[in-house]
């Protein structure tokens, strides 16, 4: 599903991490963990193109991601489910549109698609925010409906970066839930967060495995985590 | 370009729900658009207009000259043939040839209707001198007439308009270039405004992206406004414009070539033309400008 070789990310500050090689199979729960500024969120860009690697081979469902050109991007976008660490909704539409937005930039036909998109905002529990453009939400509420749109579009690929970030205990078990349901209908889910408290709950529902990037190296976790 | 009018035109494109409303800049575009498709009337009207002149006079100057030949009865058609060799011995005329009496009867008779004994007047013979489009040296061959055909009085009064010829032409093409201006003038500025629009939607923009947009999509949204307002823009400038020439007084002999500036029977069908190549410019700037902004994203 993922497969990095020998990656490594440089900008002009200096190289974030190198010689990472690692395996991400079909249907797998992984974390990427790692202190604040270790290059989490730099990772996720680079497995839906948003960044390039200065070195090594990076291949998204069997694609050479590099190689891709803008268009093709583009399509490999739609079938990766991404939560960003800042959600990253359109503060003018509501939060209904902002979850359908995957399907209207991919030229769905909405109206076809208007049962499955109430059933997943009832599945998030946003239905009766539907109208609510995402200026009015909370925290929590942003987060579930930045889950939603990353499912619109039945992805086999889920990045979530830091999707706890912002909410309280109860609220990020309940998306943690989430997650894992989307786990077992066999989509892959790598999530990047810095909370091992939240890690250790997963570990009771789910076999997860536990990246951790120190030191400018991507390691596979112990037992202790 | 046309398959894409046709998409801008059919409306409620999907990327129009999703990039917020243009606003002031594409205000800015109305009134350009506008404001550039009624000087384009203008200088339409004056390349037109000047083209008419050019084509009349240079026909009249092809027409060009006349020979007269006065002589004395016995010596008329000796005089005549003279001429006639050494015209087309003359390097730059294409043809010389002398009227024939029906033809001299034609001429003469608005003035003593047509059953003037032409036998037996005195009048001159006339040679019909058509030059090349390089012209005959007149000075040589006035002095090469003086010599040989005594007679001989060449009129070659068309001559003198060649510079006016030559001033209606440049005055076409100053009115053609005109017109290349003002399109550069309002591409330039479609995509500034479109620039600016762009930049003001670069969040949204980004968002488009990380959700799976392509390029066509996003740029669609932009093409789609900014074409529309240069195309109502326009058509309302080409129609003030095409007003503002009508109202102009008509053609007549005293005003000469100011009240030619207008349009003239199917003239008057190449204002038509402006609000559809507005409306391309339009999309050409817009395309530019958003192909510009989204090579800076991933
Ligand atoms: N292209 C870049 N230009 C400047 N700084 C960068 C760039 N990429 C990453 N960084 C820096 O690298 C660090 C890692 O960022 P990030 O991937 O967001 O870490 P994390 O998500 O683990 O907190 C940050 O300090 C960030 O500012
Ligand atoms: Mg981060």
């Amino acid at each position: 599903m993922i497969d990095l070789d020998n990656i490594s990310y440089s900008y002009g500050g200096g190289e974030l991490f190198s010689d990472v090689s690692v395996r991400l199979t079909a249907g797998s729960f992984h974390f990427l963990t790692g202190p604040s500024g270790s290059g989490k969120t730099t990772f996720l860009k680079l497995c839906y193109g948003a960044l390039l690697p200065t070195a090594g081979r990076l291949r998204v469902f069997d694609m050479d991601v590099p190689a891709l050109d803008r268009d093709g991007v583009a399509l490999m976008r739609r079938r990766v489910g991404v939560v960003h660490q800042d959600c990253r909704f359109l503060d003018h539409i509501p939060v209904a549109d902002n979850v359908a937005l995957p399907l209207m930039v991919s030229g769905m036909n909405l109206s076809q698609e208007q049962s499955n998109l109430a059933e997943l905002l009832t599945w998030v529990g946003l239905s009766d925010r539907a109208g609510a453009l995402p200026p009015e939400l909370s925290g929590g509420e942003r987060q579930r409906a930045a889950l939603a749109r990353a499912v619109v579009m039945s992805p086999d690929l889920i990045l979530a970066d830091e999707p706890t970030g912002n909410v309280d205990w109860d609220m990020s078990q309940r998306l943690l839930r989430l997650l894992v349901e989307l786990n077992r209908m066999g989509k892959t889910v790598l999530i990047a967060t810095h909370d091992l408290q939240l890690i250790r709950a997963a570990k009771a529902q789910v076999q997860a495995r536990v990246l951790r990037i120190s030191n400018r190296r991507l390691q596979l976790a112990g037992a202790d985590l | 370009m046309l398959a894409q009018m046709r998409d801008i035109l059919r409306g409620d494109a999907p990327s129009d729900r999703v990039v917020p409303p243009a606003g002031f800049t594409a205000q800015l575009t109305l009134f350009a658009s506008g404001a550039m498709a009624f000087l384009a009337v203008f200088a339409l009207a004056l390349s037109l207009a000047a083209g008419r002149i050019a084509d009349r006079w240079s026909e009249e100057l092809a027409r060009s000259a006349t020979l007269r030949i006065s002589a004395p009865a016995e010596q008329m058609a000796l005089q005549t043939d003279a001429a006639l060799r050494i015209l087309r011995q003359t390097p730059g005329v294409a043809e010389a040839r002398a009227l024939t009496r029906e033809e001299k009867a034609a001429l003469l008779a608005p003035w003593f209707g047509s059953d003037l004994p032409i036998d037996t007047l005195p009048i001159p013979q006339l040679i019909e001198v058509i030059e090349t489009a390089d012209g005959y040296d007149a000075r040589g061959l006035r002095l090469r007439l003086g010599a040989e055909v005594p007679g001989a009085v060449l009129d070659d009064h068309g001559r003198w308009r060649r510079p006016l010829v030559e001033a209606a032409e440049s005055l076409r093409r100053l009115g053609l270039v005109s017109i290349l201006l003002i399109a550069g003038a309002m591409a330039a500025m479609i995509t500034l405004a479109a620039s600016a629009a762009l930049a003001a939607n670069a969040q949204v923009i980004e968002v488009l992206r990380l959700v799976g947009a392509r390029d066509s999509f996003i740029a669609s949204a932009f093409i789609r406004r900014f074409t529309l307002r240069a195309l109502l823009g326009a058509t309302v400038g080409t129609v003030l414009g095409v007003a503002g020439v009508a109202l102009l007084p008509d053609a007549s002999e005293a005003g000469g070539f100011l009240t030619g500036l207008g349009f003239r029977g199917a003239g008057w069908l190449w204002p038509l033309v402006i609000p559809p190549m507005a409306a391309g410019v339009a999309l050409l700037a817009t395309g530019y400008a958003a192909r510009r902004m989204l090579r800076g994203l991933t």
